[in-house]
């Protein structure tokens, strides 16, 4: 082959395949760049919900491929739904759920609010605020553990200075009425910051243009935050939530670290809880009909909260 | 030419060479748990390898996850362990779904007899069926929950004088769980050397299998029996028998009344700090503990004593056992390496070598030589443990066991929910459930 046949085959080749895809429809073009895309979606997430759903219809364990697998029907979601374990889960979770977004929607607002204002050290203060966000959740419970040790730990100290309570006198994570509330403040700790970088967002999206008008209608401060930071900086205060809610409805590894569940099961979370099902227990279908059923709770919840999101972003 | 020839015959002897040495020598991997015994067993090894060209790797996984790990890496079928260290309770599981080969021929094949190892550690670490001649394991570590006291404070006189003034008796070893409670009643948040101590560590922790270890090494010496002797899986009555509710009650009372404060997620690693910095009179841990207790600045040299779990009321005694056998993982592509390995481990030689490292042989050669007793300071109670040793479930469904009894246990002792008799119903509930879903009910 001459060279001038060789750089003919070069330059003739690409030509042809543009003129191949010339000749696809603008359709057809599309399918293919979104194709790798869907598959993957498929792969990923579409095909192991259909496989978790039919597990949930058998008494698969994980650790006995060998056994045979028996159609147990809805056996295991109506043993879920009458299993006050789960409930109590259940309601563990609500608790640290409500408890959590409201805590960090009013503090991670405010926080917001008073950084929106100007003031000297403005960045230095929203970069310290930031920092307990970046840290790892594991290494987080695990240092608060430390800070809630009743004989060393400087929780128990500043409630002991503040209160005049003996500092080991009370476990926050082994007081079966406290541990629920150690959860709720590490948690809150740690994310208030991410709720409140997305209300900053908000709130600096406002145009001042809208405060001056305001102003020369003589609207009192107090009826400027009602009627224009309130509403406007709203759709971010509803997203914040959305995903803080989201977020701890499965959450898993701090919890761990520092409760590990306990003490009994009082700060067992559905995640925890679900992962004893799937891993620790080894009822691999129980687990599956287990998270078939968070998963359609959350689903169903965070559909009919977007829906209201969006409605509130119509108006 | 003649050159030539000469080069081409050495490259093919070289390469023939190499070949040799490849099909001789393997990297073996061994998983364990990552705790002192398995840098000892680093340590050992070695001499392993000098001896056969093998390569040793070691996988380990911290107490609180090695099952999760590790079960995990044998259901996938995962080829990383070619030798595994497996807990006792593993066992049943490993055998029934295949993870473990069986060495039986291997053993009678190398003159390996199970007969020369502590009894309690056969059945307990290779056998399945229980009580058949059916290894899966040979023994590799023994281990038993007992006690460790500061025996430098049981010396002084003050306090000598002051116990026998409150208790009518001399402080010493307690011979019975009502001796132990008021050793550690005594003792909590008393003042030595101007630090408050306190009476006890005990096993708490909720998530793996602690405060099932710590409550059933009482509740056996309490009358608590996993089923009916003569008739497997009848549990009422033996699970929750007034014996058995009389011993959980026992042992929260012990956690309320003597543990130190913030004491409600605690296992081995909790109880050897908190004996190690001085905090507790009384410690509640397996006897792997025990070497590093000895080599300790603020414990060692003569200040820690060691006693075997004491009594129940009726005069009963036994331990929960702990330890694990060594097992040739059958997913493995070197299972004739992992059993050579196995059976350089074996002699007996190489066991004495091992306990004189900080391991527990379960070998009788070692364990029964006139000098064992006297060649550590824990080595009598090591073997005075070993023989009232009883276990968790082996069943291939422990997990599913553990994980119920973890929840019932915590629930009453730490949480405080309900009594110990609802505690111990509810159990025998979650594990007849479990045993129906296994068909063996």
């Amino acid at each position: 082959m001459t060279d001038e046949t060789t750089s003919r085959v070069h330059t003739t080749a690409p030509v042809r395949l543009a003129r191949q895809i010339r000749g696809l429809s603008d359709r057809a073009v599309a399918w293919i760049f979104i194709a790798p895309t869907i598959f993957l979606l498929l792969a990923i997430n579409i095909f192991p919900l259909i496989w978790t759903i039919r597990l949930s219809l058998t008494n698969y364990r994980a650790n006995r491929t060998s056994a045979d697998l028996e159609w147990v029907g809805l056996r295991n979601y109506q043993r879920i739904l009458n299993d006050p374990d789960i409930w109590n889960s259940m309601q563990a979770t609500a608790h640290f759920l409500l408890w959590t977004l409201v805590l960090q929607v009013l503090i991670g607002f405010t926080l917001a609010y008073l950084i929106n204002k100007k003031f000297r050290g403005n960045d230095m203060w929203t970069t310290i605020i930031v920092l307990p966000m970046m840290l790892s959740p594991a290494v987080v419970g695990n240092f608060w553990t430390f800070l809630y040790q009743p004989q060393i730990g400087l929780f128990n100290y500043v409630v002991g200075f503040l209160t005049g309570a003996d500092p080991s006198s009370f476990s926050m994570i082994g007081d079966v009425a406290l541990a629920p509330w150690s959860i709720v403040i590490v948690d809150t700790w740690m994310w208030t910051p991410f709720v409140m970088l997305i209300c900053l967002a908000g709130l600096r999206s406002i145009p001042d243009s809208i405060y001056e008008a305001a102003e020369c209608d003589r609207a009192s401060k107090w009826r400027q935050f009602w009627t224009i930071t309130i509403p406007m900086a709203l759709p971010f205060l509803m997203l914040a939530v959305l995903f803080r809610g989201i977020e701890n409805f499965k959450m898993f590894d701090l919890v761990v670290q520092l409760t590990g569940g306990g003490p009994g099961s009082i700060t067992e979370l559905t995640s925890i809880n679900l992962k004893r099902e799937a891993f620790e227990k080894w009822r691999t279908g129980y687990a599956s009909a287990y998270a078939v059923i968070l998963f359609v709770t959350v689903f169903g919840l965070a559909s009919i909260y977007v829906k209201a999101l969006n409605k509130v972003k119509e108006r | 030419m003649k050159t030539s020839h000469y080069l081409l015959a050495t490259a093919v002897s070289a390469m023939a060479g190499l070949g040799a040495t490849s099909a001789m020598a393997e990297d073996l991997t061994l998983c364990w748990a990552a705790w002192d015994p398995a840098n000892a067993l680093v340590q050992l090894s070695k001499a392993y390898e000098e001896q056969s060209g093998n390569t040793m790797n070691f996988e380990f996984v911290p107490w609180p996850n090695f099952a999760d790990r590790m079960l995990n890496e044998l259901n996938s079928g995962g080829q990383l362990c070619d030798l595994m260290i497996g807990d006792s309770q593993w066992i049943g599981g490993a055998a029934e779904n295949g993870h473990y080969l069986k060495m039986n021929d291997f053993f009678d094949a190398n003159d390996i007899k199970m007969s020369d190892f502590i009894d309690a550690t056969v059945t307990g670490y290779s056998e399945w069926p229980k009580n058949t001649p059916n290894y899966w394991a040979l023994p590799a570590f023994g281990d038993v929950v007992g006690w460790t006291y500061r025996k430098d404070w049981f010396d002084r006189p003050d306090i000598q004088a002051e116990y026998k003034t409150k208790y009518g008796h001399d402080l010493g070893v307690p011979d019975t769980f009502d001796e132990l409670k008021n050793i550690a009643e005594f003792f909590q948040g008393r003042d030595i050397d101007g630090t408050t101590v306190y009476g006890a560590s005990i096993y708490t922790e909720r998530g793996s299998e602690g405060i099932t270890m710590g409550a059933m090494d009482v509740l056996y010496s309490y009358g608590f029996l996993y089923e009916n002797p003569d008739k497997p899986y009848d549990m009422e009555g033996f699970v929750n028998s007034p014996g058995a509710v009389a011993g959980l009650e026992y042992y929260k009372a012990l956690y309320d009344c003597c543990t130190p404060p913030g004491s409600s997620n605690g296992y081995m690693s909790e109880g050897i700090d908190a004996f190690k910095s001085g905090q507790v009179a009384l410690q509640m841990n397996f006897a792997f503990t025990w070497p590093g207790f000895e080599s300790d600045a603020n414990v060692g040299g003569g200040k820690t004593g060691y006693f075997v779990n004491p009594k129940g009321p009726d005069g009963k005694q036994f331990a929960q056992l702990g330890g694990q056998g060594i097992s040739v993982v059958s997913y493995s592509k070197k299972q004739d390496a992992a059993l050579d390995y196995i059976k350089w481990f074996a002699q007996p030689e190489v066991q004495a070598k091992w306990w004189s490292m900080g391991g527990y042989s379960c070998l009788k050669a070692v364990t029964l030589d006139p000098s064992f007793p006297e060649s550590q300071p824990y080595a009598q109670t090591f073997l005075d443990s070993m023989a009232v040793v009883k276990d968790f479930w082996a069943e291939p469904s422990y997990a599913t066991l553990l994980q119920d009894t973890q929840r019932r246990f915590h629930d009453y002792v730490v949480a405080g929910n309900g009594t110990a008799q609802q505690a111990l119903d509810g159990l025998v509930n979650d594990w007849t459930e479990t045993f129906e879903d296994d068909g063996k009910l």
